[in-house]
């Protein structure tokens, strides 16, 4: 097990320019408030991951930053200009929830439309259309018309389109929704290959692992408000669980190891572990502590790893998932 | 011009509507008709006319009868134009916003009010078109077979397009938020209103009754479609043949004011201004 997952990542690893602020960004439909309050800031060339269960307000949060929809309330900026500047459209991807395309066009002809209102000129656009057409693995179809094209073609269509203006910043709405496993594992590489580039990653999704694999941040939404944001390693590691390997278990031992942290489970036998989560390090320590003052042999203090689906149902469960 | 990129897309998916094949087939077939028709209109007339003459009886005016096919002629080329308005735009904005097109164009580099602009002038383009063709075809016609030329054929033409800028506007506006169905059922009554207001009109010159010119008035406030195709008939005809026909469902003998021209080219602008404001604020 890697013991620097318990080390807090205090600085997020990119950068501190921030390409995405959304201030208190609020969308209420009638009576429904379908985003509370969403605030927060993505920077300059992270994968930034955007959870939260169906209905918390995800691809709402995601209309309002690409200009579809108008806040009630709230404003944001990107790549530090107002919503909707065009200077900062020219350098925006999007590839929207609901992929849906001029379908009567050619995969070609679509993307030279986008390359248009992008204002791109017809040589950027000869250059450019083969190259995101390889990139997302389309290249032998571009002369058939988008409407022959399986949904996952469809999709991957959209991701050229989102590509095509070699953006800054690009905001992909469940890019993988209708991809199979070797599409997804593409578009994984994918946007690792933009990390790399710099380009910044606005990834909205509900496949957990897929988020867990690429993003450097996250966020999870949850009844339209962000309840819980950091680096991923910090999300992780937010709550510790550890296994103490021990040689014996004195009576009382466990009862005493509970004023440091909270006992989850004990396996008794010649080699006992006690399972224990932790609020911080420091509990830990003085666990251990605490163990090897009472002559407990300690023969090792294994963190466990939680993967961010665990993180997520914990949080999103503890909130209550099914809005108001 | 962004909005360009928006009308060449417009004006492309336009021609491949089921709705707008299925009129430019049925053009063709009036226009074949129209071609036989006048052909034996005019076949007839001079046999009438050698019939009377022999008879020593007074010959009618050919004038008279060969306006009066060209009358019939455009006002089904201005009907036919005004329905392939309609039906050919009125999901242009609405059917895009159901289907979920819309959102990864208006997140692009353009201004929302391009975009409408775009799809108006994609219309106006092919609408513009069409009318032009038919108008000649009308026109080409009576000159060729019935060798008659109508009066005023370029002001006519331009009314008649100014009849599909009012009905577009009507149309795109009530497509910014309403959806496509809705929209279609009203904006066709409308058309219908302003076509029965017409008539209503032209039975209250005929019977001089004050209340039944003032119906048309109004229905000619609320859409001037129809009293600009009065008006385009009004100076397609000799002044003989408006004389002749009187009021009728087909023209007038009382024209709209230049004014009237006016109000009907500001109606149409203000729709499509107010179309383009309504669509800057909608969440798509």
């Amino acid at each position: 097990m890697n013991s620097t997952r318990i080390v807090r990542e205090t600085t997020p690893s990119v950068s501190v320019t921030p390409v995405i602020e959304a201030f208190g960004l609020r969308k209420v439909y009638g009576e429904r408030v379908a985003v509370e309050d969403l605030s927060l800031d993505v920077y300059a060339g992270e994968v930034f991951g955007f959870l939260g269960p169906n209905g918390a307000g995800k691809t709402t949060s995601v209309k309002m930053l690409t200009g579809l929809i108008q806040p009630t309330a709230g404003s944001a900026r990107i790549l530090g200009r107002p919503l909707g500047d065009l200077e900062a459209r020219r350098q925006i991807g999007f590839l929207p929830e609901l992929f849906r395309f001029h379908d009567w066009l050619r995969g070609e002809e679509l993307l030279d439309l986008h390359g248009k209102l992008y204002g791109m000129s017809r040589e950027q656009r000869r250059r450019r259309i083969p190259e995101v057409l390889a990139l997302v693995g389309l290249s032998e179809v571009g002369h058939l018309r988008v409407r022959a094209y399986s949904k996952g073609m469809q999709q991957r269509i959209g991701i050229a389109q989102a590509l095509l203006n070699d953006p800054r910043v690009v905001f992909l709405d469940e890019p993988t929704s209708a991809l199979d496993p070797l599409g997804r594992r593409d578009v994984r590489e994918l946007i690792l290959r933009l990390k790399s580039d710099g380009v910044t990653v606005f990834l909205n999704s509900h496949l957990l692992s897929e988020v867990e694999s690429v993003c450097d941040r996250v966020a999870i939404v949850n009844h339209g408000r962000v309840v819980a944001i950091g680096p991923m390693g910090e999300l992780l590691s937010r709550e510790l669980t550890v296994e103490f390997r021990l040689g014996a278990l004195p009576d009382g031992v466990v009862s005493g190891l509970s004023a440091y942290v909270q006992v989850e489970g004990v396996v008794s036998g010649s080699r006992p572990r006690v399972v224990a989560r932790a609020s911080d390090e420091t509990a830990i320590a003085r666990a251990v502590d605490y163990l090897v003052r009472t002559g407990t042999p300690v023969y090792g203090v294994v963190p466990e790893r939680r993967s961010l689906e665990e993180v997520f149902v914990d949080i999103v469960s503890r909130e209550g998932a099914e809005p108001r | 011009m962004k909005a360009l990129v928006i009308a060449q897309l417009t004006f492309r998916e336009g021609l491949r509507k089921k709705l707008v094949v299925g009129v430019l087939l049925l053009s063709l077939l009036f226009v074949v008709f129209y071609v036989w028709g006048f052909h034996l209109f005019v076949q007839d007339w001079r046999e009438i006319e050698a019939r009377r003459a022999a008879r020593g009886a007074p010959v009618g005016t050919y004038e008279i009868f060969a306006s009066a096919m060209v009358l019939l002629g455009l006002w089904t080329v201005n009907f036919l134009s005004g329905v392939m308005t309609i039906f050919a735009s009125v999901g242009t904005i609405a059917s895009e916003m159901e289907s979920g097109t819309l959102q990864a164009i208006v997140p692009k580099p353009i201004r929302r009010w391009e975009i409408v602009l775009g799809k108006y002038l994609g219309f106006a383009g092919m609408l513009t078109l069409y009318i032009v063709a038919m108008v000649a075809s009308v026109v080409l016609t009576a000159r060729i077979i019935g060798d008659y030329t109508p009066p005023n054929v370029v002001q006519g033409t331009l009314l008649i397009i100014l009849v599909m800028l009012i009905l577009l506007s009507l149309t795109v506006l009530g497509s910014t938020f309403l959806s496509t169905v809705t929209n279609g059922v009203l904006v066709f009554m409308l058309y219908g209103l302003a076509i029965t207001g017409g008539l209503v009109e032209q039975i209250g010159t005929a019977l001089d009754n004050e209340v039944l010119i003032r119906i048309g008035v109004i229905s000619s406030i609320v859409v001037p479609s129809d009293s600009m195709w009065r008006l385009a008939s009004y100076l397609l005809q000799p002044q003989l043949a408006v004389n002749f026909l009187g009021p009728n469902p087909f023209g007038t003998t009382t024209p709209p004011s230049a004014f009237a021209v006016q109000y009907a080219v500001a109606y149409a602008l203000l729709l499509l201004v107010a179309a383009m404001l309504v669509f800057r604020k909608r969440d798509i």
